[in-house]
Parts: structure tokens; C-alpha cells; sequence
């Protein structure tokens, strides 16, 4: 009796927490469609205007494109640099290696203010443009611990034979590496190219910092909220940025498992 | 002997070579920004110029000055709060996962938990302001439901609202590293609780959260540390008493063109997270250890 007791409690926490969790997401949609011009309840009725309305806006196509540029550089950039970091904490014991690994993965946790702050005096003292690639260099700082963290996975799963096997067939590393190894390992760099990406595209403090004239889409956005009679419209970007996210980070999963299976491990844990 | 040991050097340069172009990276483009900071911090501008005479001004001004002092009290009052509200909301959730849900299911779970961290940032924080708002979602349905007469008020433009939307933007984050700790308890150990006699509730106290700490304390330093960098939160859904030392951060890097004041400000608030982070490593060190763990 008590154990049924425990998990009803569990339960009803559960589903008021995944109201509290969804809440924005499931609302985003919802006043996206709304006729009205204030986002706020009651409902008033159904419509497509808003998402029209983005259609005629100019600036926005400029910051989606900037941000896109940026997104693709650093996904690239981010996913080489995870895979050199990744392949050597697996595969090599090197000295020091705990605080070199901690020392790349640190900006996980270091405020983006401070990332942002530091490579903006960085760039003003060396009397630099502020341009799309400052921001590009802050963003690849900041996804690389986490296609580190997803790229260590795969390495992880890789049977060291099929490569010791490469080498006895008179293979040198790097065509093992590249023959052998990348492609056991691609799906892990499908999704750590699609989570850096996803990232990137929707970091606003550092780009905030580091945005010369050039806007990318989250800051175009911010300079949007203040202005009441955008909001509707913003509303329908926010819902079409939530399913382009939500495309690329299940096509990430999907390639992580499909990756996870083929090294013949089971697949666990998330993007994290 | 000789061969082994030129196998280790070997694998280890094999490995510091590997890593070396990581390792540059950060080096260049965090460590050498980070030194930069610091010394700027030392030095000190009027208007546009910056005078490279090293001096404390700023940090006597950081550390004495009301406004300053009174901002960072605060966030760092905020940062704390979110951190424990968001380790209490955190906990149940992934040991739901760990201990209820089948092992197939899990990642799915996982995942479920993730989702609405990809909604667009700012988008998010608006959101919440809509929400919470005179005639958001929870005062129209109060109101609706006949449960109050006017709208609350109470719940936008302050404090609250800050600590409740970085809760709610921190919580997969809390989320996941609990549950990778609560995954890691051997079963058995909780079946050999039960048979020596401990009941539900004791056993979770001296069998699972013992075991859980290492996940609940990354948990509690991943939302921490970051937290007291946030300025869009703040400046959103804060309103005027809810603003935090990182708005002030910017405000002197950008607006108020004082970048030394600004840097001495953000180290001293890195300086201030970092300490309080090791003491708290320390006691709960100390705690494991007292517990023979």
C-alpha cells in the first residue's frame, strides 16, 4: 500500500512540473496564432497574419542570415576542435591530463558574461572590428566542451580491434584514423555539428557583447521586445526557431543512436 | 624497462599532441582574454582614454560603494536561491527517472526534459513575463476561477520572478547530473538497507542521498556559477529592485564607458562564486568523510 502511495505522490509531482517545465513552449504556438495585437489572454481568434508580417521584415532576413554564417562556421570549427580534445582523452594518458581537459571544458560553466567581457577587451585593446567572426570565435569557446562531451561518448564506444586490426594490415594512423575510425565515428560528429549549430544559433550574451553593426537573430530579437506592437510577429519567430531546434536535435539523436548501435554499444544518456 | 618506458613518453606526446590544438585554442581565446581582464582591471579610464597606471581604485570602489555592494549581496542572495530551488525541483524528477522508469524508456525521459531548454532564450524569459504578468496566464486564471479579486503583482517585476525564470531555464541542467549520480547506486545496497530494517525514509537519508551528493553537488555548482552572469533575466522580468551585478557589468562596459570598474567588478563577482564554490566542495568532503563514506 505505501509503495502505491510513494509513486502517486511522485506522479502528481511529475505532472505539475512538466506543466511548469512546458509552459512557455506549449504558449509560444499559442499567441503566435492569436489575432490579437497584445499577448495576453483571453484568446481572440485564429490567424496567419503574423507569420506574414515576418515576411515583409527586412532586418530579420539579414540577422537570420548573419546567424546562420556564424552557426555553420562554428559548428565546424567547434566539432574539429571537440574531436582533437575528445580523441585524446580516450584514446592517450598524457601528463597533466585532469587539468587540461578541466581547463577546456571550463566554459561550461563560467558565466557567458565573462566570456563575452574578455573577448570584447581583448579585441578593442589588439584595436580590432568588432565583426561576425568575434563572435564566431566566442561561440566555438563555448560549444567545444560540448562536443567534447558528446564526441568522448563515441570514441568511448569504438572497439579498439577493428583499428589494431588496420594497423597489422600495414595501415599507417592516419589512413587507419580516416578509413577506419571517422567513419564509426561520424554519427557522433553528425550530432555534435548539430548541437553546436543549434547553440550558436540561439546565443545571445556573447554575440550581445561582441555584435559590431552586423545584429544576429537573438540580438535583432532583443532589440524587438521592447517594442509592444512587434511582439505578436516575434512570437511567430519563436515558434518556427522552436521547430527548427527541435528538427535538428532529433535528427542529431537519431544519428547518435544510429551511431551508438553500430559500434555495437547501447545507447544511454541524452545530448548532455 | 626501457621500452616501457618509452612507450609511456611516447603515448603521452602522442596525447599532448593531440590535444595541443584544443589546448591553444582555450589558451588564446580564454586564458590570455581572462589575464587581460585582471590587469585592466588595475588600470583605470576617463571617457576613452585608459590610463595604464596599475592601482586598487576600482576595486576600492567595487568592494565599498552602496550601489555595488548592494548588487552583488543580491545576486549573489539570487543566485543561491535558484540554486537550491532549482536542486529541490531538480531531485525528485531524476530519481523518478532513475529508480521508476524501465532502462529502455530513459533516454526518452531524458530527452522530454531537454526540450523546452531549446526554445529561443530570450523568447523564453518573455514568455515568463506573459505569464506572470497583470493580466498574464496566473492572475486571468485566479482571476477566472473567482480564487482573488485583482490581479496579483506581486509576482512580476521582482525577485520572485528572476529566482522562478532562471529556475525553470537551469533545471535539465540540475536534472541530468543527479540522475547520472543516482544511476551509479548499486541496487543492492538499498535492498541490504531494507533487510537490515531501515524504512523508506531512512533509507533514502542513509543509503541514497549519501550516495547522490557528488550528483547534487555538481548540480548545485553548474546552476550557481553561471547564474550570476545572467543579465537578460534579470533585466526582463526583475524590474527595478531585481536588477544584478552583471546588468552593472554591462552597464560600464558599454553605456557608462568605465570597462575597468566593469572588469574589476565581474572578477571580483568570478573571485566571490569561486571561493564560495571551494568552501562548499570542502564541507561536502568533509561530510562524506564524516559519514565513513
Amino acid at each position: 500500500m505505501r509503495t502505491v502511495g510513494k509513486l502517486t505522490w511522485l506522479h502528481v509531482y511529475l505532472v505539475v512540473f512538466l506543466v511548469f517545465l512546458y509552459a512557455p513552449a506549449v504558449l509560444l504556438p499559442v499567441f503566435a496564432f492569436n489575432s490579437s495585437r497584445v499577448v495576453a489572454f483571453p484568446l481572440s481568434g485564429f490567424t496567419f497574419d503574423w507569420f506574414r508580417l515576418l515576411l515583409d521584415t527586412e532586418p530579420l532576413f539579414d540577422a537570420t542570415r548573419n546567424s546562420l554564417i556564424i552557426a555553420v562556421i562554428t559548428a565546424v570549427f567547434a566539432t574539429i576542435l571537440g574531436t582533437f580534445a575528445a580523441r585524446a582523452s580516450t584514446r592517450y594518458r598524457f601528463p597533466w591530463k585532469k587539468g587540461v581537459m578541466g581547463f577546456v571544458m571550463l566554459p561550461l560553466v563560467l558565466p557567458e558574461i565573462i566570456v563575452g567581457v574578455s573577448l570584447l577587451v581583448v579585441i578593442l585593446q589588439l584595436g580590432l572590428n568588432l565583426s561576425l567572426w568575434s563572435i564566431i570565435l566566442g561561440h566555438v569557446l563555448i560549444c567545444t566542451p560540448f562536443c567534447i562531451a558528446i564526441l568522448s561518448a563515441s570514441f568511448q564506444g569504438l572497439d579498439r580491434s577493428y583499428e589494431e586490426a588496420s594497423h597489422d594490415l600495414g595501415r599507417s594512423h592516419f589512413a587507419t584514423f580516416m578509413l577506419i575510425t571517422l567513419p564509426l565515428v561520424a554519427p557522433g560528429i553528425i550530432a555534435s555539428l548539430l548541437v553546436s549549430f543549434t547553440i550558436s544559433l540561439d546565443e545571445f550574451i556573447i554575440a550581445f557583447f561582441l555584435s559590431g553593426t552586423d545584429a544576429t537573430l537573438p540580438v535583432y530579437i532583443w532589440g524587438l521586445v521592447r517594442f509592444p506592437q512587434r511582439l505578436p510577429s516575434l512570437m511567430a519567430l519563436g515558434t518556427i526557431l522552436l521547430v527548427v531546434s527541435l528538427c535538428l536535435l532529433v535528427a542529431a539523436e537519431y544519428v547518435r543512436r544510429l551511431g551508438a548501435r553500430r559500434t555495437g554499444t547501447e545507447a544511454s544518456g541524452g545530448f548532455l | 624497462m626501457t621500452a616501457l618506458a618509452g612507450r609511456v613518453s611516447r603515448e603521452a606526446r602522442n596525447g599532448l599532441l593531440l590535444v595541443s590544438p584544443t589546448l591553444t585554442y582555450a589558451l588564446l581565446l580564454l586564458a590570455a582574454p581572462l589575464a587581460l581582464v585582471v590587469l585592466l582591471s588595475f588600470w583605470t579610464q576617463d571617457f576613452l582614454e585608459i590610463h595604464r597606471d596599475l592601482t586598487f581604485e576600482n576595486y576600492r570602489v567595487a568592494w565599498t560603494e552602496p550601489i555595488y555592494r548592494a548588487l552583488m549581496l543580491r545576486s549573489l542572495k539570487i543566485s543561491a536561491l535558484v540554486t537550491v530551488f532549482t536542486v529541490i525541483l531538480a531531485f525528485p524528477i531524476a530519481y523518478f527517472i532513475s529508480f521508476h522508469v524501465p532502462t529502455k524508456r530513459k533516454p526518452l525521459w531524458l530527452f522530454l526534459i531537454t526540450i523546452p531548454f531549446w526554445t529561443s532564450y530570450l523568447i523564453r524569459i518573455f514568455l515568463w513575463k506573459v505569464i506572470l504578468g497583470f493580466n498574464g496566464v496566473v492572475n486571468g486564471s485566479l482571476v477566472g476561477l473567482g480564487l482573488i479579486d485583482e490581479p496579483l503583482s506581486f509576482i512580476l517585476y521582482n525577485q520572485n520572478a528572476v529566482v522562478l525564470t532562471l529556475s525553470h531555464a537551469w533545471v535539465p541542467f540540475a536534472i541530468l547530473p543527479i540522475y547520472v549520480a543516482l544511476e551509479r547506486i548499486d541496487r543492492s545496497l538499498l535492498e541490504a538497507a531494507e533487510d537490515l530494517g531501515d524504512g523508506p525514509v531512512r533509507r533514502f537519508l542513509r543509503v541514497t542521498l549519501p550516495l547522490a551528493m557528488p550528483g547534487v553537488l555538481a548540480a548545485a555548482l553548474i546552476v550557481f556559477i553561471p547564474t550570476i552572469g545572467d543579465y537578460v533575466t534579470p533585466r526582463l522580468v526583475g524590474g527595478p529592485n531585481g536588477l544584478m551585478i552583471a546588468n552593472m557589468i554591462e552597464l560600464q562596459f558599454k553605456k557608462a564607458n568605465n570597462a575597468p570598474l566593469g572588469a574589476a567588478l565581474a572578477i571580483s563577482a568570478m573571485v566571490i562564486v569561486s571561493a564560495i564554490s571551494i568552501v562548499f566542495l570542502w564541507l561536502n568532503r568533509r561530510y562524506l568523510a564524516g559519514r565513513g563514506g
